[in-house]
């Protein structure tokens, strides 16, 4: 196995370093031939280990590849882990991958054009976005597929690596290379956390593998270590961990890189920041739920985050105009939901919804990308309006897309949100009910923003001017075939999903969840086919709320805005300051740049200025240079050299002398 | 059997040939070139056995040579390498030959002096790491100003005078107080044999004004926060060349004596005295990274960047106490010391590859200033990945050189305690903020400036340059395992060596971790 392995995770490094250093000898074609095949063999054989798993029973593969070094009694090695939760992402993640590479193709046809004439980035940068993606699927694979935790961290930030480089891909677009620099380093604030976690982690177990971590966790369950006056270990490790998640998962207050991020091309927002980066934090929790399930105060903390992040986040996606903003804030709101299910150690329901949301998602960015094609560029949706009768597939896609985003019974969005709901609702650690408030709500506000953008491009009248609307039609076949093979299972995957992944406790040993934090076994118990939970879910309060906002948008953005086409932005008006704080993000952005942005500038400021140059420079260095001078000038005026002023010194420093004798 | 004297020839091959270099002089300058390049090739090539026949089991020295120098002072001429001093003595062979590359086309004024300063620049160096009498590394100390006064003040820029006084005086009164607790060991032991001071014993007073003493000339070197505002006017005004050997080599010295001479001569000061090192340290992570952040000339920002991580290689040495006096701990003291290591090999590597970066735009625009750059990306696209490549280096980045030693220290520093560890782990945020936002203003946006848009991407020279150094910077970053295995017996011993303490009336040794492993 070990060799299939390797070659998951090597065929696309391998593409993307012939693309990257060889793009301009192999062309165009040469490039996305070499790189899909790549990541095309990745799927294949990561579908292949998958349906073993699933009907062979293969066992978990756990193995060192190479060792790293040894130090000081630490072996650091590069090894994989392969288990069902592994396998599940990697079927994920290099399947949303691969129709994304497929997607690409049409997507970045005509790149050249933006670029600044002449501009030697833009020549072969076709060739390059493809190198860069699967870069990103090589360094998400070695991610998901670590034993250990420095191979994880590793993966943790080349993914970071290529976000970087993705979102700033129009290098020479200041909105871009703003937004590259922030998600850097927004995540490396997150990831300072998540070293720390690893060196607790280093310290008290001294080791860096996961089965001997996860193996000596419970003797560490009582241990306190004294900082901050004294807290649990494990508490500590758990939330340092989690703060690393909450940069790369953008939950809320490290959220604020993931909306910028859209500055990149859509296929790399479809593939990264909705489907699988941003979800590495949800499948890290996962893996170190033997961790997790030590703590509840950590449980608590994540979950409240994640919850929070969910609703105040998509209440934002209400006032955005911009495609890709809603489905971007949109993101941010169901990752809430993933990570509110960890915290409700449902960590199955999690990786369930994360599953279903990678497709949905990467489907709904896919079509809005599809939409951004036919309208030239243009990405407000003020200016569209009627595109279903010009694109039918990527109207019929996107409407399958938004319906599973909602939770519409038999989507498969429905599935996994409803059991997240369900877990948390019966969840008992601190935080609990006041999170199940926030998510059901928050179901309400997903239908109505969806509904609102759905309706907003696809009904209505044309709103865009003649030209564009002259132009427009579907996109070519490469564009959507993507969005139909990702509708498919939008549609499906929950229904088939549900029962092993749920249920029946597919995940097996890779996730722990202590007996009593076992939220799922509620549902588990209650178990009685997929139309039974459908038919539960349509008694609940989450359907009602969904459905009512589905309504709700329906009425506004289809019935209303047909008699007054204005009507979006006078709500807006009329919401006042509600959209106002909405507008603002809550002010996040905002005071990131007053207060850490300009603030550190300003300390660097001062301690440059006052520190290094003024004390340090001109006073002692300098000074102590000016004092030798100063008293060499004084001695060189001493000696004079003339008889007459040493006769005089003599005469004074004797009267004196004798004076002092004399006196005293 | 004699052995053969790998470590003699690493050291005067250079300097013999780089006299050989001036004497053939400018008028035919090319070939002089090639000349100065074969020299510093065949001296990486002769370094090179010193790592394949290098005994990675023990910990003793190797490749000794002892010869009779000074009898009447038990002067030797004294060489001998262990896993803490070789791979530095390889990372000069390896980045002297990209500094003659540098300077290929570009130094039109006096070349074969120029290569012939570096050449014996390079012997020099290699002295001082191989060096186990006292006065011979003192005399190789000193001899390596000359070299490096030069550069700068004939081949530097406008303020070079300032610069190199500042350079000069400012090394020079760090190390005569060296000198003096050399020789009053002398007087103690009877022989300037750096290993005879190792198993010296004395008394507490003798050893805080001892450490005090390497204190000052080792700290001006590294250089520490507050005496490291020479390094930044240095660089400024030195030629490519310059910049490269100081940040990448010269600046290890530094850190090279901490372990061969404060640590295991004064274990008792270092313990008393640690806390000092450690704060100054993590002064020089934070506050030189805010310093960083706010530089308008890519050389001075790139030479508080390494201020910032020589000041990891120094927390990495001296949080060993700490970790000492923490009962619940096993092991981490090696690893800070190895992480401190590895930090300065890799750094060497990157700094020293982001100072030829600057070169390459310096020596096409004539400016340093990043407000004057812009764009470059769309000119010069090869030249920007490695330039990318390298600022992800230096920031951390897993993969890269960089990460390796950063990880070792944080992970050391947080079994020495939590708060070091989490002032250490700024440099994350930090490293990242100061050199991508550079990045961002000199690589990224649009031409601004009309004099980039006729930029030309690297030339084959250029190219082969940095290529080499990027290979270098990957290969220790995805595996860094021969690094650490060939130096972790000399710091095991070291490790151990600390823990007796040396005073005179010392109780029974008392060693509280005493390591033997080499596997785990």
């Amino acid at each position: 196995m070990e060799n299939i392995y390797l070659t998951i995770v090597l065929a696309p490094l391998l593409g993307a370093i012939v693309a990257g250093f060889w793009g301009a000898k192999i062309g165009r074609a040469g490039a996305h031939w070499v790189t899909s095949s790549g990541v095309g063999i990745a799927c294949a054989l990561s579908l292949w280990v998958l349906s073993r798993f699933i009907w062979h029973d293969l066992p978990a593969f756990n193995d060192t590849i190479y060792i790293w070094m040894v130090a000081d009694g630490i072996q650091f090695e590069i090894g994989f882990l392969v288990d069902r939760l592994t396998v599940l992402m990697m079927a994920t993640v290099t399947f949303v991958s691969l129709m994304v590479h497929i997607y690409t193709i049409g997507y970045m046809a005509d790149d050249e054009h933006n670029w600044p004439h002449g501009s030697l980035a833009g020549k072969n940068s076709y060739q390059r976005f493809f190198s860069y993606i699967s870069l990103f699927t090589f360094s998400m694979l070695m991610l998901v597929m670590s034993n250990n935790f420095i191979q994880l961290f590793f993966g943790w930030e080349a993914v970071g690596l290529v976000s970087y480089l993705l979102i700033g891909f129009w290098a020479t677009r200041e909105s871009a290379v703003f937004a590259n620099l922030k998600a850097f380093l927004v995540n490396r604030v997150g990831d300072f956390g998540f070293i720390l976690g690893i060196a607790a982690i280093g310290m008290y177990f001294n080791s860096m593998d996961y089965a001997e971590v996860f193996a000596k966790a419970p003797e560490f369950a009582n241990t306190e270590i004294a900082v901050f006056g004294g807290v649990s270990l494990m508490t500590l490790i758990c939330i340092l961990l989690f703060i690393g998640a909450m940069g790369k998962s953008a939950q809320v207050p490290l959220h604020v890189w993931l909306p910028d991020s859209m500055e990149g091309p859509t296929p790399i927002s479809a593939l990264i920041h909705a489907a699988t980066m941003v979800t590495a934090g949800i499948f890290m929790v996962a893996r170190m739920s033997p961790l997790y399930e030590l703590s509840t105060t950590a449980l608590s903390f994540v979950l409240l985050i994640g919850a929070i992040t969910a609703f105040f986040m998509g209440l934002i996606g209400l006032v955005q105009n911009d495609i890709k903003r809603v489905v971007a804030y949109s993101t941010l709101s169901q990752l809430g939901y993933m990570v509110a299910a960890l915290g409700a150690s449902a960590y199955a329901a999690g990786i369930f919804h994360l599953m279903t949301h990678a497709f949905f998602k990467a489907l709904l960015f896919l079509a809005a990308g599809s939409v951004i094609i036919a309208m030239h560029h243009d990405q407000d949706i003020r200016n569209m309006g009627g595109l279903r009768r010009y694109m039918p597939i990527t109207w019929i896609t996107a409407l399958v897309g938004s319906l599973a985003l909602i939770a519409f019974p038999g989507f498969s969005g429905f599935f996994s949100k409803d059991a997240i709901i369900e877990a948390v609702g019966h969840a008992d650690v601190f935080g609990a009910g006041f999170a199940w408030l926030l998510l059901t709500i928050g179901a309400f506000i997903t239908a109505l923003y969806s509904f609102r953008m759905y309706f907003l491009v696809f009904h209505g009248k044309p709103r865009m001017d003649e030209h564009t609307q002259h132009h427009l039609h579907e996109t070519p076949w490469v564009v959507t075939v993507p969005l139909l093979a990702l509708a498919i299972p939008s549609i499906f995957i929950g229904w088939y999903a549900v029962e092993p992944l749920l249920v029946n406790n597919w995940f097996g040993n890779a996730i722990v969840v202590a007996h009593e934090h076992d939220t799922l076994h509620h549902l588990a118990n209650h178990w009685h086919g997929q139309v039974a939970f459908i038919q539960h879910g349509m008694h609940g309060l989450p359907f009602w709320l969904a459905m009512s906002g589905l309504i709700l948008a329906t009425i506004i953005w289809w019935g209303w805005h047909k008699v007054n086409p204005a009507i979006d932005g006078q709500l807006q008006q009329k919401a006042g300051p509600l959209a106002r704080v909405l507008d603002n993000k809550y002010g996040f952005d905002d005071f990131n740049q007053r207060v850490f942005a300009a603030g550190g500038r300003r300390i660097g400021q001062v301690f440059w200025n006052t520190g290094d140059q003024k004390i340090i420079d001109d006073t002692i260095v300098n000074g102590s240079a000016r004092a030798v001078s100063w008293t060499a000038e004084w001695m060189r005026w001493l000696q004079s050299g003339l008889l007459y002023h040493y006769a005089i010194a003599m005469i004074v420093g004797l009267v004196g002398l004798l004076t002092v004798y004399v006196a005293f | 059997m004699i052995e053969f004297p790998w470590l003699t020839l690493t050291i005067w091959l250079p300097i013999i040939g780089g006299l050989a270099v001036i004497v053939s002089g400018d008028k035919t300058a090319e070939l002089t070139k090639w000349l100065a390049l074969a020299v510093a090739l065949l001296t990486f090539v002769v370094s090179l056995p010193l790592w394949f026949l290098f005994d990675v089991t023990s910990a003793d020295m190797q490749f000794v040579e002892r010869v009779a120098w000074i009898p009447s002072f038990d002067v030797y001429y004294y060489l001998g390498v262990d896993g803490i001093s070789m791979p530095l003595i390889l990372l000069t062979t390896f980045i002297t030959i990209f500094v003659i590359i540098a300077g290929w086309e570009v130094i039109t004024y006096k070349p074969s002096q120029y290569m012939a300063a570096f050449l014996i620049m390079e012997g020099v160096m290699v002295g001082v790491f191989a060096a186990l009498d006292a006065i011979l590394f003192y005399v190789f100390w000193e001899a390596m100003l000359i070299p490096m006064f030069i550069i700068i003040g004939i081949w530097g820029g406008p303020n070079r005078v300032y610069a190199t006084i500042k350079f000069f005086l400012y090394t020079f009164f760090g190390s005569v107080f060296m000198l003096i607790a050399l020789i009053y060991m002398y007087f103690q032991s009877g022989s300037f044999s750096i290993l005879d001071y190792h198993t010296l014993q004395l008394g507490m007073t003798a050893q805080v004004l001892i450490f005090i003493a390497f204190l000052l000339a080792f700290a001006v070197k590294v250089p520490m926060f507050p005496v490291h505002t020479w390094l930044p006017d240095a660089h400024v005004e030195a030629p490519t060349g310059g910049s490269v050997i100081l940040a990448a080599i010269m600046l290890k010295i530094g850190g090279y004596g901490f372990l061969r001479f404060s640590l295991p001569i004064t274990p008792d000061a270092s313990a008393t005295l640690d806390w000092l090192i450690i704060a100054l340290s993590l002064i020089a992570i934070i506050y030189i990274g805010f310093v960083a952040l706010v530089q308008q000339d890519m050389k001075k920002l790139i030479a508080y960047s390494s201020i910032a991580h020589m000041g990891f290689v120094t927390l990495g040495f001296f949080i060993i106490f700490a970790i000492f006096n923490q009962p619940a701990v096993h092991s981490g003291a090696v690893m800070g010391i190895e992480g401190g290591m590895v930090q300065m090999i890799s750094h060497g590597f990157i700094s020293g590859a982001l100072f030829l970066c600057v070169g390459v735009l310096y020596d096409r625009l004539h400016s340093r200033q990043i407000a004057d750059y812009g764009g470059v990306i769309n000119v010069m696209p090869w030249f920007s990945g490695l330039v990318v490549f390298f600022a992800m280096a230096n920031a951390g980045l897993p993969g890269t050189s960089g990460f390796v030693g950063e990880l070792m220290v944080i992970l050391a520093a947080f079994k020495a305690d939590f708060w070091f560890a989490f002032l250490a782990a700024t440099t994350l945020v930090l490293a990242a903020a100061f050199t991508l936002w550079m990045v961002k203003r000199v690589i990224f946006g649009e031409i601004t400036n009309e004099k980039v848009a006729h930029l030309q991407d690297l030339n084959k020279r250029e190219f082969i340059n940095l290529g080499a150094l990027a290979a270098a910077v990957l290969v220790l970053g995805i595996w860094p395992s021969p690094l650490v295995t060939v130096m972790e017996p000399s710091i095991i011993k070291l490790v151990n060596q600390v823990q007796v303490s040396k005073l005179p009336n010392a109780p029974t040794p008392t060693i509280s971790q005493t390591i033997n492993h080499i596997q785990p």
